[in-house]
């Protein structure tokens, strides 16, 4: 026996509402994240970027809301395009180091792992994640010191005359391991690399076992199977693995200022500007480094035809 | 004359279950050679042990003459059209038919226009440029074999490629196939579970029972004179009749089959060369172009009966249910069994 609508105890009339009308249900649902993320994130990005436009009076160190381009033209300078050059070529050499160490590593844990040999291999990945990152970029900071573990290592091994020669290239080494470009490259990579295994693994575990056979079975070697095959299906997994270390890299200020020679970052001088120097407009401008970085990256990537395969 | 694909005593175990356990197979080469059986009888297997995708456990198998154990599948000169087509989803159907060519190092004007030729083989010449997923079911299937065949394998293995494709494709396919095979006249070999598939295209059939073969015969003997209990009953439908009633019906304590389009109803005496059995009706089945009746015998088994329908005679009202019936048929007809029920 069904109770006629007008008698039905009004949760029933609610819900049976909002099933005749799935649109009031879906902007239920998606209302309250869309106002956050509108008016939170998008917002304050925004106005951040239009105090970009302000003027910051270098005597006084006040800021006047007076719109100049002059920030955004400071950017080419030297001094500041060098900070911009030296985080974007970091953020690509970390980018493709990345995929060469997560490449074997997702491929064995997708093809080679099932149950819990996997979920060892997750948690094995992930774990480096729990712990602050803060403390591991310290704790790399030792590892690499003079008289840390990794010189110890070296050592006994009679390696100290290549790590000399290694340390000794321009735009490669520095005095010691930890602050030198090498010693920050390595920790950028290790720090990133969960960020680059998973959206691999995810792909190559999409590949179906029958299309690797296949490709045997038609004559090709397993160096042409990789090539042919599975390296232009995982591409996609690439790309999006890349997006994450590589924009990653581009914003982070705190492995800079830890490890490595001195010089600022985009990160570290967005810090800077906007804390010790009180520069806002300038702080602003560099903000749009890495986003504009981004996009063009993205765009090459797309171009390239990494997300036709998804 | 060497064979195509030779097994022997081939056994293939993952961990304690044996997939393949002690399979002697001949092929002959040109012949269009199908291994029907139910899932998880070994089929499968047996074909990717030809592939190269497994290796076996036990035993020898030579491919045209060459023991082919430990060669990878890039090594033999067959190839595999997959069930699932197994088609490279980021190339075009060009590129994919030209793979195999790719891989060997064939140029690529002389690739391109093999691959071409090979397309226009399987009626997909135009086709060349779309992707496999603006294609459907029976189009990739066509791709896999044209990718398969391009290669001038001497062996060509099929892993039941028909069997996501509807009833009519199907049966365009199959004759299809059979005909290709005909004109390139290199030996199939073809794994279904579909018995009048087999039957209806192949030269020979081999019937595979949990990872043993059953019997190797033309589809002619296979559906007349079955070997064994389980051929009688996977190949069409049978009467398998045992013990002591087969005793009394045909003399001999060894189990028989006799199909039922061979059982007839009793009319007039009984001849010299018949037998006949008594029962109750207990359910009649109209299937269009016959009927099936089941006859409750006394010691409780059902006799499976069929009768062809014609315009002037519908079988299917002429009798009614809970109606004593008498049943005949031919000895000739009784084809007795090696009864191997319950052996492992």
């Amino acid at each position: 026996m069904s109770l006629a609508l007008s008698q039905q105890p009004p949760m029933r009339r609610f819900s049976n509402l909002l099933y005749r009308k799935p649109n009031l249900y879906l902007a239920m649902l998606l209302v309250p994240p869309l106002i956050w993320f509108g008016a939170i994130y998008l917002g304050s990005l925004l106005t951040l970027l239009w105090q970009g436009f302000y003027t910051f009076d270098d005597f006084t160190m006040a800021v006047t809301p007076d719109l100049t381009l002059a920030n955004f033209a400071a950017l080419f300078q030297p001094s500041n395009f060098d900070i911009i050059l030296r985080t974007l070529s970091m953020a690509i050499v970390v980018s493709i180091a990345s995929a060469i160490v997560a490449f074997p590593i997702a491929y064995y844990m997708a093809r080679y792992t099932t149950g819990k040999t996997k979920a060892f291999f997750y948690i094995a990945v992930m774990m480096p994640m729990w712990a602050s990152y803060i403390v591991k970029a310290y704790a790399w900071t030792l590892l690499l010191a003079k008289g840390g573990v990794a010189q110890w290592f070296v050592q006994h091994l009679g390696l100290e005359p290549l790590l000399h020669f290694v340390l000794g290239i321009p735009g490669v080494g520095g005095s010691t391991l930890s602050t030198s470009h090498l010693g920050r490259f390595m920790v950028f990579v290790y720090i990133w690399l969960p960020f680059m295994i998973l959206p691999i693994q995810a792909s190559l575990e999409r590949l179906p076992p029958s299309l690797l056979q296949a490709s045997a079975d038609l004559g090709a070697k397993p160096r042409q199977t990789f090539m042919q095959v599975i390296l232009p299906l995982s591409v996609p997994g690439i790309a999006a693995g890349s997006i994450f270390t590589f924009s990653l890299t581009l914003g982070d200020f705190i492995v800079p200022q830890l490890v490595g020679p001195p010089g600022y970052f985009v990160g570290g001088m967005v810090y800077a500007q906007q804390g010790a120097i009180g520069n806002m407009p300038m702080a602003a401008a560099f903000t749009l480094v890495p986003i504009v970085l981004i996009a063009i990256y993205l765009s090459i990537v797309k171009r390239l035809g990494a997300f036709d395969a998804l | 004359m060497t064979l195509a694909v030779q097994f022997t005593h081939v056994s293939r175990q993952f961990g304690e279950v044996k997939a393949v356990d002690r399979v002697c197979i001949d092929i002959e080469d040109g012949e269009f050679f199908s291994m029907l059986g139910p899932s998880g009888s070994g089929k499968t297997t047996c074909l990717r042990l030809i592939a190269g995708f497994e290796q076996p456990s036990a035993g020898s198998i030579r491919i045209h003459g060459e023991e082919a154990a430990g060669l990878p599948p890039y090594q033999r000169d067959v190839n595999t059209v997959f069930q699932d087509y197994a088609l490279f989803p980021h190339m075009n159907v060009r590129d994919n038919v030209a793979y195999g060519l790719k891989v060997k190092g064939v140029g690529k004007a002389e690739r391109l226009n093999r691959a071409e030729e090979a397309l226009g083989m399987v009626a997909l010449g135009g086709y060349g440029e779309r992707k496999p997923v603006q294609l459907s079911g029976g189009q990739r299937q066509r791709v896999a074999l044209a990718r398969a065949l391009v290669n001038r394998p001497r062996v060509l293995l099929l892993d039941e490629p028909l069997g996501a494709l509807d009833l009519k494709l199907r049966e365009q396919m199959q004759s299809e196939l059979k005909k290709l095979q005909r004109q390139l006249g290199i030996t199939f070999i073809f794994v279904t579970h579909d018995q009048t598939e087999a039957l209806s295209m192949s030269d020979r059939v081999a019937v595979f029972n949990k990872g043993r073969i059953e019997q190797v015969d033309t589809p002619r003997n296979l559906y007349m004179k079955p070997a064994t209990a389980f051929v009688a009953e996977f190949v069409g439908t049978s009467n398998v009749i045992r013990g002591e009633l087969a005793q009394r019906l045909s003399g001999s304590a060894q189990p028989f089959s006799i199909r039922p389009e061979h059982v007839r109803f009793a009319e007039g005496p009984l001849g010299a060369g018949d037998v006949e059995i008594s029962g109750v009706l207990h359910d009649i089945q109209y299937q269009g172009s016959a009927t099936r009746f089941e006859l409750k015998l006394d010691n409780g088994q059902t006799l499976n009966i069929s009768q062809a329908n014609n315009q002037w005679l519908d079988t299917s009202s002429a009798h009614q249910v809970g109606q004593p019936l008498t049943a005949r048929w031919a000895r000739q007809a009784m084809t007795p069994l090696t009864d191997n029920a319950g052996e492992v």
